[in-house]
């Protein structure tokens, strides 16, 4: 794989909270920063906000052009005018988490106590609750006393339980999509390989690659490759490439590539363009630290006792990284503490991803979810003109 | 709305808080809400009609009878609702002792099967009887444990169940007040609706 350019700086719109954060791990962060993209209008009462949480490898660019891709937001077919997520009527904040590398304090943030250097790997460990902890900062920023919904798949469904756990009186309705309240052992051995991959890159040089102007780019796409088969159904990856081959000449060892590596690897390169290697790790880390049950004495249920959110869960019938039945754990836990909750697995043989995908029965879930949210909440329809 | 529910709906008191059980696409559970404001969800087996009800902004979430109600805390509602499922869930006297451990009262209805014409059927062609409620040949019906407004009757008297109403309903769900008496209603009624409590 040829050699990437590093990750080009961008001036991302953010706020900058001097008073920093002091993190579950104990350290204190002296200053933070929260990049973020905003979509809609923020109502008088301050009253129809909706906060998207990313997922792992995507950033805040929900709805809008990706400024290093250059291409449609990961989630702009569901974050608009009109849409499901319908900005002409709500305000959608999504914030780049706490440890990524889309303009918020991360690993290729300016040590606090070197300046002149990024953290790199020291870089303190973060919980999905400091990056919640993070995001609440930018809420109330905003003069937001409660958020209409939190919304967000994957890890940012996490992200999503967290909120409803830490912040139950400023989340009026929770939507946690194909997500678990701890990550699986699996999910845990994916990620490590993941992160060895990127350790026995040449190009690491220890976690102070930036020191070489380098980047651990195969170890990187090589994690990417990885996280990305757990990210689709078997059924998905047939459907897409079969058995095919790329071209059909002779049988050799290096050169024949069925259509499913070339995929992968153009995956995996797509990716270190846009994604720095510590930060992968700060937030693959957190994904397997979250454990909201032990947050809570192992019992799930007292994580939402006597939460008056509105929760909807979904799943995807085919996802084998969040299975229905750990999106069940949550719902049974919240059921423990008579908590007014929806849950719809969703029939797709699109694995993990589908919730990224062109899926009408979860959008329609989804929209329909949130109008019946806004009812009870008394929010009014704004006239769309 | 299924005339049946609005039966229901009229047993159960505004502002209440309500758990339907096999709650189809919601439209007990909306009614409720709409028009007595009471904070109602459902429990629905089959994701179709769940993914409906949840579209529509109801609160519903899929889930087994048999196997989803332990999971709810003691006394979490006034009303635990059951209609036409009894029958169809495959332990019934757990379900029943769920509801009454959930919710203060029980509102249980189903298909009487000592109906003088499914009686008829039996008696006169020797084969499993076909109505508008027992509508599916014997091997494909989901409906597993038929019983009769008698039985339900024994059934409450066996657990210690007191039943605080009861109503003779036909197939419409048309509420039938001539049939006062339970041998009756268990010979005439098309359907029986009881409210439960524990006694």
């Amino acid at each position: 794989m040829d050699q990437i350019e590093t990750l080009a700086e961008i001036a991302h719109e953010k706020v900058v909270f001097p008073e920093g954060l002091t993190l579950d791990c104990g350290r204190t962060l002296r200053s933070v920063t929260v990049a973020f993209r905003t979509y809609g209008t923020l109502d008088a009462a301050r009253a129809n906000a909706i906060l998207v949480c990313h997922a792992l490898t995507a950033d805040q660019y929900v709805a809008d052009t990706h400024p290093l891709t250059g291409r449609a937001g990961w989630w702009s077919n569901v974050v608009g005018p009109g849409l499901t997520i319908d900005t002409d009527r709500y305000f959608v904040i999504c914030a780049n988490v706490l440890g990524g590398c889309m303009g918020s304090t991360g690993p290729r943030s300016p040590h606090d106590d070197r300046p002149n250097e990024p953290w790199g790997h020291d870089f303190p460990p973060v919980t999905m609750r400091d990056m919640v902890r993070a995001q609440k900062k930018l809420v109330d920023h905003f003069g937001i006393r409660q958020l209409f919904a939190v919304v967000g798949g994957s890890m940012g469904g996490m992200q999503v339980l967290e909120w409803a756990s830490t912040y139950p009186e400023q989340v009026f309705a929770a939507v946690p999509i194909a997500t678990a309240a701890h990550h699986s052992a699996q999910n845990i051995a994916f990620n490590e390989v993941g992160r060895q991959a990127v350790f026995a890159d040449p190009d690491w040089h220890d976690g102070e690659y930036w020191r070489r102007g380098a980047t651990p780019a195969r170890g990187l796409a090589v994690a990417r490759m990885v996280a990305h088969i757990t990210y689709l159904s078997e059924q998905a990856l047939t459907r897409k490439f079969g058995r095919r081959l790329r071209d059909a000449g002779s049988l050799t060892l290096l050169d024949d590539r069925f259509e499913v590596e070339s995929y992968l690897q153009y995956q995996g390169s797509a990716f270190v363009r846009r994604f720095d290697a510590n930060s992968y790790l700060s937030i693959t880390r957190a994904m397997d630290f979250f454990d909201l049950a032990a947050e809570h004495d192992g019992d799930l249920a007292r994580a939402f006792a006597g939460t008056r959110t509105r929760f909807c869960l979904v799943s995807f019938s085919s996802d084998w990284l969040f299975p229905t039945s750990a999106s069940r754990q949550v719902v049974n836990a919240l059921i423990r503490g008579a908590a007014n909750v929806s849950f719809v697995e969703i029939p797709s043989d699109k694995g993990h991803d589908a919730f990224l995908l062109d899926e009408p029965d979860f959008h329609r879930t989804l929209a329909g979810f949130i109008a019946g949210c806004a009812e009870h909440r008394g929010l009014r329809t704004r006239a769309i003109s | 709305m299924r005339v049946d529910l609005q039966l229901i709906a009229g047993l159960v008191a505004p502002k209440s808080r309500v758990l339907d059980i096999g709650c189809g696409d919601g439209a007990l559970i909306d009614h409720l809400f709409r028009t007595q404001g009471c904070d109602a969800r459902g429990i629905e087996l089959d994701m179709a009609l769940v993914t409906r009800a949840v579209a529509h902004g109801l609160p519903v979430m899929q889930g087994d009878a048999d196997t989803d109600l332990v999971h709810y805390p003691d006394q979490a509602f006034d009303y635990v609702v059951l209609s036409r499922t009894l029958q169809a869930v495959e332990r019934p006297l757990e379900v029943l002792r769920q509801m009454l451990r959930i919710g203060a009262h029980a509102v249980v209805s189903f298909p009487n099967f000592g109906h003088w014409y499914l009686r008829a059927q039996l008696l006169l062609k020797g084969r499993m009887p076909m109505t508008n409620s027992w509508n599916r040949m014997w091997y494909e019906t989901p409906n597993i444990h038929p019983c009769t407004i008698q039985d339900f009757f024994d059934l409450c008297a066996a657990e210690g169940y007191v039943v605080e109403q009861w109503l003779a309903v036909d197939d419409e769900g048309h509420r039938a007040p001539w049939r006062r008496f339970p041998k009756f209603a268990n010979l005439f009624g098309e359907q029986g609706l009881f409210v439960l409590r524990r006694g």
